[in-house]
This record gives C-alpha cells, sequence and structure tokens, in this order.
C-alpha cells in the first residue's frame, strides 16, 4: 500500500485549460474520404507493407508487417481498397513526407474475422499473451510510441516489484485518458491485470492527478468491482511534468531511475492508460490497434475528445468539431509544453497522436516566440527542472557548441519537459537548444564512426594493394626462376644426350627428319649435257635480266632461283 | 668525498638502467601526433589536399610541412578541431584545395557500365564491388564522397549523387540567434 508520495524536484503548475474539451461526450470521428497511415508510427524500424496497390483490405487486417524487435505492425482501420503506397505528408517536426499506406474505405466497416482470446487471461502463458500483444501492433499510447510487448518482457527475475499505470496526463488541454478513465473503466482494469499477469507484477498503482477526480473515482469503482488488493488507485498532486516516466517514478515509489538506464532496472514497469484499454481489447475481443481517443482542442468552436481512426486527416477532425475560431496559425500536435508545431492540417492521426491543438492568428493564448532576451542567470530554469539538471549552463554549453561540457552537465539526462522554457523570463527557446545539441552530437558520432571504418577500409585497401604487388611480384619470380631451369636442363640434356621430355623429344626427331631430308638426292643430280647446258643457258639469261634489276634493287633471289630450277 | 661520488654515481647508474629498461618496455609505436591528426581528419582518402590520404596529410601537418585549412570534405569544422589540437590560430579554408560541398556519394549508372574495373583500382577505401566483364555497383554507405572513381572511368559512367536529408537523418536546427537578439 501507497503510505506517502514523493514531491521530484522543481516542475511548473501550468494553466490547465482542460475544461475546454472534458465536458462533451466523447463520439466516434466520421469515416474519413481517405485514411493516411504512415508506416512508422513507433519508436523503432519502420513496418513493412503486406499489401498491394488495389488490394480489398477489412477492417483489422494486417497491412504492414512488424520489421525487427523493436517495431509493430499495422492494420487496417477500416474496410476497403488499397489505394496508395508512397510518400505523404506526416505529422513529424521536419514537416517532411513519409513512406504511408492509403486506404479508401468502402463505408462497409467490415470487420476481418476476429480471434478472440480465452476471456480468462490467466490461463494464457505470459509470453504467449506477449505475442498477441505484439501481433495487435499495441504501442505506448502515452507519446512515444514504444512497442508495448517489450515492456511486458519482467526480464530474468520472471516478475516486476511494481507497475505503475500513468493516468497523470499532466500536459495542459490535453483529456484524452481522463476521458477514457471516464468512459471504459472496466476496459482499464481489465487490461491493467492481463498487464499484471504478464509481467508478474507484485503490486499495481493507478496513478491519477487530483485534478481528474471523476475520471479516479471511476477507475476506483472498476478495481473495487474485482476485489484485488495488489492494485490499488492513487491520486498524486497536480503539477507539470508528473506524468513524465521517470518523474511519476518517483512520486509514487521514491525511486530514481538511474542515468542510462531503464525503470525494468529497478523492477518497475510504467503503462499509459490508453495502452492498457488497448490491451484489453486485444486479449478479450482479438483486436488489433486500430483508433484511440484524441483530444482535438485549442482555438475551435467546440473542442471535444474524438475517438479517431489511425490515418484520419486532422483537418476532418477540426471540422466535426466545429472548424477553427478565426485563421490558423499552427497546429501543434501534443501538448503546448512537448508538442511540435505543423502548418499544414491535412496530416494523419497516428498512434501516438493524443492531442491536435489549433493556435489561430487571432488568439493570445500561446506565448510566441518571436524574439527572446539575453540570459541573465536569474536561475529560475534550475528550480523548475524536474531532472535536476542546470538548464542555464546547457544552455550556454549547446549554444556556444561546447558539446563536450553540455555532456558534463548531464545533457542526455534532459527529458525536454518544456519546465525551463516555461519559466524563463527572458522566452529564451532553451529546449530547443537541447534538442540541437543532443542531434548534433548524435551526428558528430555517427560521422567519427564512419571515418573510423573508412579508415579501416583505407587501410585496408593499402594493405591489400600491397600483398598483390608482392603476391605478383613472387609469381614473376618463381616463372622466371621455372624458365631458368628448364633452359639449363636442356642444356644438360643435349649435353648428356638424354632425351628425359617427350616434347623436346619430339622437336629433336623432327630436326633429324628435316636434315635426313636435305641429304636425299634432289632433281639437280644425274642430269644429262644437254640438260646442264640448257640450265647454263636459262641462268645465264636470268643473270642478264637480274644484273639490269639489282642496280635499282638489290634482291637476294639467286639462291631461290637456283633451289627452284 | 670519495664515499659522495661513489653514492651519487650509484644513484646515476640506478635511475640511468630504470630510465633505459622504462624507454624499452612502454616504447610508443609510431608518432601519436600523427594519430591524433588523423583521427580528426574526415577520412575521405580524396587527397584534396595535394596529399595520397588523410594519413600523409596528418603526417605533413604534424611536420610541418602542410597547413591545417587544407582539406575540403572536413571544412570548418575540421579545421577547428585541428587548431584546437595544435593549438593554432583557425583560418578559413584555403581555396586552392577545393570548396566545402554537401556530403555526397557516388552512383554507377548501370546501363552503361562496361566493367573495366578501372573506378575499383581507383577506389580508396573498396567501397566498389564487380569484376572485369561485369558490372559495378557502389556500396553507397561505405562511399565517402572522394570522387577519385569519376577520372579513370572511360565511359563516364559514375554520377555524384547529393546525399538528402532524410525523415531519419533530419535534426533540430540551432535556434535562430538573430531572432534572439532582437529585442
Amino acid at each position: 500500500m501507497i503510505k506517502n508520495l514523493f514531491k521530484f524536484p522543481g516542475g511548473v503548475h501550468v494553466s490547465q485549460f482542460k475544461d475546454l474539451s472534458i465536458h462533451e461526450k466523447v463520439e466516434p470521428a466520421k469515416l474519413p474520404s481517405k485514411l493516411v497511415l504512415p508506416l512508422h508510427q513507433h519508436i523503432g524500424a519502420a513496418a513493412e507493407p503486406c499489401v498491394e496497390i488495389g488490394e480489398l483490405v477489412l477492417k483489422g487486417q494486417k497491412i504492414a508487417s512488424a520489421n525487427g524487435y523493436v517495431s509493430a505492425p499495422i492494420h487496417a482501420p477500416t474496410s476497403g481498397t488499397i489505394e496508395d503506397i508512397g510518400d505523404y505528408p506526416i505529422a513529424h517536426p521536419s514537416g517532411m513526407s513519409a513512406p504511408c499506406i492509403v486506404i479508401k474505405p468502402d463505408g462497409d466497416d467490415k470487420w476481418i474475422e476476429l480471434e478472440s482470446h480465452a476471456s480468462d487471461y490467466s490461463s494464457i502463458d505470459p509470453s504467449h499473451l506477449r505475442n498477441i500483444i505484439r501481433r495487435a501492433g499495441i504501442v505506448g499510447l502515452g507519446g512515444a510510441g514504444f512497442p508495448t510487448y517489450i515492456k511486458h518482457n519482467p526480464g530474468p527475475d520472471g516478475s516486476v516489484d511494481t507497475l505503475i499505470i500513468n493516468g497523470s496526463e499532466c500536459e495542459p488541454y490535453i483529456t484524452c485518458d481522463d476521458s477514457l478513465m471516464r468512459d471504459r473503466p472496466d476496459e482499464i482494469v481489465c487490461g491493467i491485470r492481463i498487464i499484471k499477469h504478464a509481467l508478474n507484477a507484485k503490486h499495481v498503482v493507478v496513478a491519477i492527478e487530483d485534478n481528474k477526480p471523476e475520471a479516479f473515482q471511476a477507475i476506483k469503482k472498476a478495481l473495487a468491482d474485482f476485489d484485488d488488493e495488489s492494485i490499488e488507485a492513487v491520486q498524486i498532486p497536480t503539477i507539470y511534468p508528473a506524468g513524465s516516466e521517470k518523474q511519476l517514478i518517483y512520486t509514487v515509489t521514491g525511486k530514481e531511475v538511474p542515468q542510462n538506464s531503464l525503470p525494468i532496472n529497478i523492477s518497475i514497469v510504467c503503462q499509459n492508460i490508453g495502452t492498457t484499454a488497448a490491451v484489453y481489447r486485444a486479449i478479450n475481443h482479438g483486436e488489433p490497434l486500430i483508433s484511440r481517443y484524441v483530444t482535438v482542442t485549442g482555438d475551435i468552436h467546440q473542442p471535444k475528445n474524438l475517438e479517431v481512426l489511425f490515418g484520419t486527416p486532422i483537418n476532418e477532425l477540426v471540422d466535426q468539431c466545429g472548424g477553427v475560431k478565426g485563421s490558423v496559425r499552427r497546429l501543434i500536435i501534443g501538448g503546448p509544453m512537448m508538442g511540435f508545431a505543423m502548418h499544414q492540417l491535412n496530416l494523419p492521426v497516428i498512434k501516438t497522436t493524443n492531442c491536435v491543438l489549433i493556435d489561430a492568428k487571432e488568439s493570445k493564448a500561446f506565448k510566441t516566440r518571436d524574439f527572446a532576451m539575453p540570459c541573465i542567470r536569474c536561475g529560475s530554469c534550475a528550480e523548475a527542472c524536474p531532472a535536476g539538471l542546470i538548464p542555464q549552463q546547457l544552455y550556454w554549453y549547446s549554444k556556444s557548441q561546447e558539446f563536450d561540457k553540455a555532456q558534463d552537465y548531464n545533457l542526455y539526462d534532459c527529458i525536454e519537459c518544456g519546465c525551463c522554457d516555461y519559466v524563463c523570463p527572458s522566452k529564451i527557446p532553451l529546449v530547443q537548444y537541447y534538442r540541437f545539441a543532443k542531434a548534433e552530437i548524435w551526428k558528430r558520432e555517427l560521422e567519427m564512426q564512419k571515418s573510423n571504418t573508412a579508415r579501416q577500409r583505407h587501410e585496408f585497401h593499402q594493405f591489400r594493394v600491397e600483398r598483390e604487388k608482392a603476391e605478383k611480384a613472387e609469381k614473376h619470380r618463381q616463372k622466371k626462376a621455372a624458365l631458368q631451369a628448364k633452359e639449363n636442363a636442356n642444356k644438360d640434356d643435349i649435353k648428356t644426350g638424354k632425351e628425359a621430355d617427350p616434347k623436346k623429344a619430339a622437336i629433336l626427331a623432327a630436326m633429324e627428319r628435316a636434315k635426313a631430308k636435305k641429304a636425299e638426292p634432289k632433281n639437280t643430280d644425274n642430269l644429262t649435257e644437254a640438260q646442264k647446258k640448257l640450265i647454263a643457258e636459262i641462268d645465264a639469261k636470268r643473270a642478264k635480266q637480274r644484273n639490269a634489276a639489282s642496280q635499282a634493287k638489290p634482291t637476294n633471289e639467286d639462291s631461290k632461283d637456283s633451289n627452284n630450277s | 668525498m670519495f664515499s659522495a661520488i661513489i653514492v651519487l654515481g650509484l644513484l646515476a647508474l640506478t635511475f640511468g638502467l630504470l630510465l633505459g629498461f622504462i624507454a624499452i618496455k612502454f616504447k610508443v609505436e609510431g608518432d601519436p601526433l600523427v594519430e591524433k591528426i588523423d583521427a580528426v581528419l574526415p577520412q575521405t582518402q580524396c587527397g584534396q589536399c595535394g596529399y595520397p590520404g588523410c594519413k600523409p596529410y596528418a603526417q605533413a601537418i604534424a611536420n610541418e610541412t602542410a597547413d591545417i585549412n587544407q582539406c575540403p570534405p572536413g571544412g570548418e569544422t575540421t579545421i577547428i578541431a585541428l587548431a584546437d589540437l595544435l593549438d593554432r590560430e583557425p583560418k578559413p579554408l584555403n581555396p586552392e584545395n577545393g570548396e566545402e560541398s554537401g556530403k555526397t556519394v557516388v552512383y554507377i549508372d548501370e546501363q552503361t557500365c562496361i566493367g573495366c574495373t578501372l573506378c575499383i583500382q581507383a577506389c580508396p577505401i573498396d567501397a566498389i564491388a564487380g569484376a572485369a566483364k561485369q558490372m559495378h555497383t557502389v556500396i553507397e554507405s561505405e562511399c565517402t564522397g572522394c570522387n577519385l572513381c569519376i577520372p579513370p572511368c572511360p565511359v563516364d559512367c559514375i554520377i555524384i549523387k547529393p546525399v538528402n536529408e532524410t525523415i531519419d537523418s533530419w535534426q533540430w536546427d540551432k535556434p535562430n540567434a538573430i531572432a534572439e537578439a532582437k529585442s
């Protein structure tokens, strides 16, 4: 039982703006004219398409399979035709396009035949449970999108101490988890029990911020139905970022996750509320992850939560919520503290899209970043930092690109929560500096690795060239030596009269034959006197002609002529 | 007085032997400075510096026969790193050696390639696969963009391709300092 909670350092009290969207009833988003499903909706490797253009798919059918261990498959959110597989704009801070599968819905919304698993999850082996979760494409729905089945591995111990269910939802504006807890507390509690079984967790804590009393009561009631003492719901103080994994673990258990380590290393696992509901749907109904609750809020006429199929364009959600109040300055994906801005609305909702926040040109709700004043070293950022870092030092080092020093000040422990940004009186975009520094360090690290490989390859190239040269020289030398030896042997053979080599013997025999032929009598022997006279006459005649010609062109035809005649 | 000479002489002998032994036992192979300089260079082995590779250039810098601003692929980053390492003033890239340009790789048009193997022999890091009268292909992930394979090609089938930023290689920009100063 949780007796007392712990207070993590720093944190900020931000205006909530959650009232905007929480009071409206959650409704399903209208079926859009087309669904655009990015292949990369999670942390890890992008999924690989396993359908072809023009293929008919049913709701829940797998359209892209996981590619490797850290990856997740993607399923068709509704029935329809595969219209295209190609690059489309996605919700990514770069504003670039990425490979997507486009489905044109046929409107029937016909499910594929689902493989319903035993309603009694406890009879299913934990590793089989993990496989079902993996095949259902479930990833963490809190924002990071880490494949859930990997988290559900309790490790070598075979059990974990504490499973924390994160229902704190600390970012302003966002209410999708709050709505889910109010709407489907039973599903969530079932999901929690399944995850507890998969992890063999000794203790489960559902942590809900105290600004969500209805959700807390709903979960408490659902828990009471099961009468499981090892699962308890606790209210934690509302302070941003209480929902960040490391801060939540500290709040609930008082334990800190060590640097470069994971919660599982201290026998703790954190799961988001949305993920638990998805796990329930996958185990009890066999449904893959194809939709989620999304908060559509900000400067729009009817902010509310919608149950959205993945791939639905955001502009259609905004239209369903009454449209924008004025004209759009930017669209923020995620909350105002950690989200990123996009400048077009025709972007698909993906597994990690928890909130769509519209910032209109006419509104003054958001602090704008048009200018920043110099840092005055007031230290407010250090007081606000929930990770216990010194943001201003990180800022100086990131700005001057002294990345070694930034790392000495534990740059990689920064969770990019934005508390320092929020409190900065000079409005310096601090987190942006840290993101830049982190990316730059990674880039340099990669370049260093690449240049090391190139060096090794070049050294090997040089070694290879040298080796080949040496080999060639050696071959040449051997050949020459062999030739020399042969010649020597030849000479010896002739001297000794030995005929060791059959080839040589053949040559010698041929030479003998030629000699013998030469010795044979010729047709010029044994001639009569008349013939001799004729020959002499002809020779004399030829000599005359030759003399005339030989002045200009001396030849050696004499011998030939004499032979032929 | 003799005793002092003997004691000092013995001491000198002991330390001499000790130092001599250490000099042999812990001998540093090669020139550590050259290694350090070589580690900073981008290892494209392109020869634009006027030396037949990064290591010879590193050697030349260490011997102070070459300046630190002769490496176009490394550009400003490398010059600053070298200046830091050697405690010298950074200076702009020598235009005689070339200009700093974006990262590129080469690509062989396989329709045109006649399989002459000349590019394979030219590649300093063995990043081209192929054999005589067989089609050649650049191993793109290993290519450093040195372009040394281009001049020997008799049919001009090697094309320079810029390395485009993808969604995976994309990174956050440094916040705009001008916007910050404008106050």
